[in-house]
């Protein structure tokens, strides 16, 4: 909207969208696990709401430990997060590497888990549920067992069962990992339609270049032992992301400047020993 | 299973091959065990007919199935004991294993400070125990009854544990995001988790329950109305009653497998819809 002729086509900004409310602060955090292992090392970031961002950077960089600090499923050695916005615990969903479903649930009741936990009657939920899983496109698998589906399909149940409970941000752990290449378009076409939908914040863990430019709005690129923010690098929201971005000079660019700066954020440790200084 | 009924002729050599193969394994299977076991009671007829062996000291099958329905009534009604203790016994076994095991999830202090004592029981043989059980306890059934369930109980105590210790570390994050109380966590993810592991304890329980009640009646030297399988055989030992020895010794193998049986489909019919060990595979 407000952006250049130029930035336009680097498809580069240099802020994030003047408009968005901050909703997140992390504030010097670092963590230090009991074996000593130094996972994070004054990361500042700051997160507005609706973001899409990115963690992107080389195995070690302390990228999934920074999620589960947000998540508050560990606490940091030092530092803070600070939530500028009332957040309960039910605001926020995860959604692990691994499909994680229950084995001996169906479909239907792996979705209603979150809001079963919170008392929420089959009867009473049936109809989130069922919207849910119309959204991930698994409509007619409600009473499909978990093990009679393909990776991607339980990589989306996964998905429904972390929005059912309209969460204001969703925290994904390379969700998508494990799953082919054809596979994981698909479902980044299907995550981007529900982000847009849906409007949650997104906070992505990931270390594909590709997937990260394709689905963000932000990405920080992650320097390693000891993890620490390395780039901070926008992208225009207003930007189409569909089979043409894929294709388009535009996305080639973004991904070249991003690969750039992992290239550097990892130069960092090459031949420097270990854990800078 | 559908691969099996394929039409052979459509088939190229090597996967023709393949189809006979497993049809023969899949008949082989019941086939040859069956044979091996007729052959064997053929072999055990001659060698008594061949070497005019007295009855006393190995009887005849013939004699064994015969002294089988004429002791039915005798037989039967100890076979009715022995099964109540073994039953029961199993029962306080699983009741007392999934209990306590529930209690060590639930604190790793209580875990610490009471498995070396489960472990204790288990190791110590519970012929050795007996003698002390004899002299604490007057009652004769409870008597019987403890010593079933001594021995049953460990398997169920540690497979539980370890099924209710090997839950999938991110569904235990994703319940503690969701707040789930301890409750929730233990009913909706710990328990079912556990279940194979339950079940496959259970299984190994159901066969030691058994032996504990028959062991348990050895050393008690039971006798009269109330007497099991174990009273029958010593009884017939000092009588020479060598058919009804056997006869008693069928009952109780056959038992066994029955039980064994029993909780193999018991377990399929719980696990069938999602996990591995109970589904079909097709090749």
């Amino acid at each position: 909207m407000r952006a250049t002729g130029q930035d336009e086509a680097s498809g580069l900004t240099t802020a994030t969208s003047a408009d968005a409310r901050p909703l997140l602060s992390l504030q010097r955090i670092s963590k230090t696990f009991s074996n000593q292992v130094t996972a994070l090392r004054g990361v500042d970031f700051d997160l507005a709401e609706g973001e899409f961002l990115s963690l992107l950077g080389p195995s070690g960089c302390g990228k999934s430990t920074a999620l589960r600090l947000i998540a508050g499923l560990s606490t940091p050695t030092s530092g803070r997060i600070d939530w500028l916005q009332e957040v309960g615990s039910q605001d926020v969903s995860f959604v692990f590497q691994e499909p994680t479903l229950l084995p001996w649930a169906s479909v239907f009741d792996n979705v209603w888990l979150p809001l079963r936990l919170r008392g929420i009657t089959r009867t009473a939920a049936e109809p989130a549920i069922r919207e849910m899983l119309a959204r991930v496109r698994l409509t007619g698998f409600e009473k499909a067992m978990p093990r009679e589906l393909s990776g991607g399909m339980k990589m989306r149940v996964s998905i429904a069962r972390g929005l059912v409970t309209k969460p204001r941000i969703l925290l994904m752990d390379e969700p998508f990992a494990a799953l082919d290449e054809i596979t994981r378009f698909r479902l980044n076409d299907d995550l981007l339609d529900l982000w847009r939908e849906q409007k949650f914040t997104a906070i992505f863990v990931t270390h594909s270049v590709f997937e990260s430019v394709f689905l963000s709005t932000r990405i920080i690129v992650m320097a390693a032992r000891p993890g620490r923010v390395f780039e901070d690098i926008s992208i225009d929201p207003e930007m189409g992301r569909d089979e043409a971005y894929r294709t388009s000079s535009q996305y080639a660019a973004l991904c070249r400047t991003t690969s750039d700066a992992l290239a550097r954020a990892m130069s960092l440790n090459r031949g420097a020993g270990h854990d800078g200084h | 299973m559908t691969a099996i009924e394929a039409d052979i002729s459509v088939l190229d050599p090597e996967e023709a091959k393949r189809v006979r193969q497993a049809r023969l394994e899949r008949i082989g299977r019941w086939l040859l065990p069956s044979l091996i076991m007729v052959f064997a009671i053929f072999m055990w007829d001659r060698i008594c007919v061949w070497n005019e062996i007295p009855q006393y000291i190995l009887p005849r099958p013939g004699v064994v199935f015969q002294t089988l329905i004429a002791d039915a009534p005798l037989l039967f009604s100890s076979l009715l004991t022995t099964l109540k203790i073994t039953f029961f016994g199993l029962l306080l076994a699983v009741v007392g294993g999934v209990v306590l095991s529930v209690l060590f999830t639930q604190s790793k202090l209580i875990e610490m400070s009471l498995f070396p004592f489960a472990i204790v029981l288990q190791v110590t043989p519970i012929v050795a125990i007996f003698p002390l059980i004899n002299i604490y306890v007057d009652n004769q059934t409870v008597k019987l009854l403890l010593c079933a369930w001594l021995v049953a109980f460990f398997p169920i105590l540690s497979n539980t544990t370890l099924g209710l210790n090997s839950v999938d570390r991110n569904l235990r994050d994703l319940f503690k995001l969701n707040n789930a109380s301890a409750w929730q966590e233990l009913w909706r993810l710990r328990l079912p988790a556990a279940l194979p592991y339950f079940l496959g304890g259970l299984r190994i329980a159901g066969g030691l329950a058994l032996i504990g009640a028959v062991v348990a009646e050895f050393v008690a030297g039971a006798s009269g109305q109330q007497s099991g399988l174990a009273s029958r055989i010593i009884e017939a030992g000092y009588r020479l009653n060598a058919p009804r020895l056997f006869a008693a010794l069928f009952l109780i193998s056959a038992t066994g497998i029955v039980i064994f049986i029993a909780l193999s489909i018991l377990s399929n019919l719980m696990l069938r819809n999602w996990h591995e060990s109970a589904l079909k595979h097709d090749s």
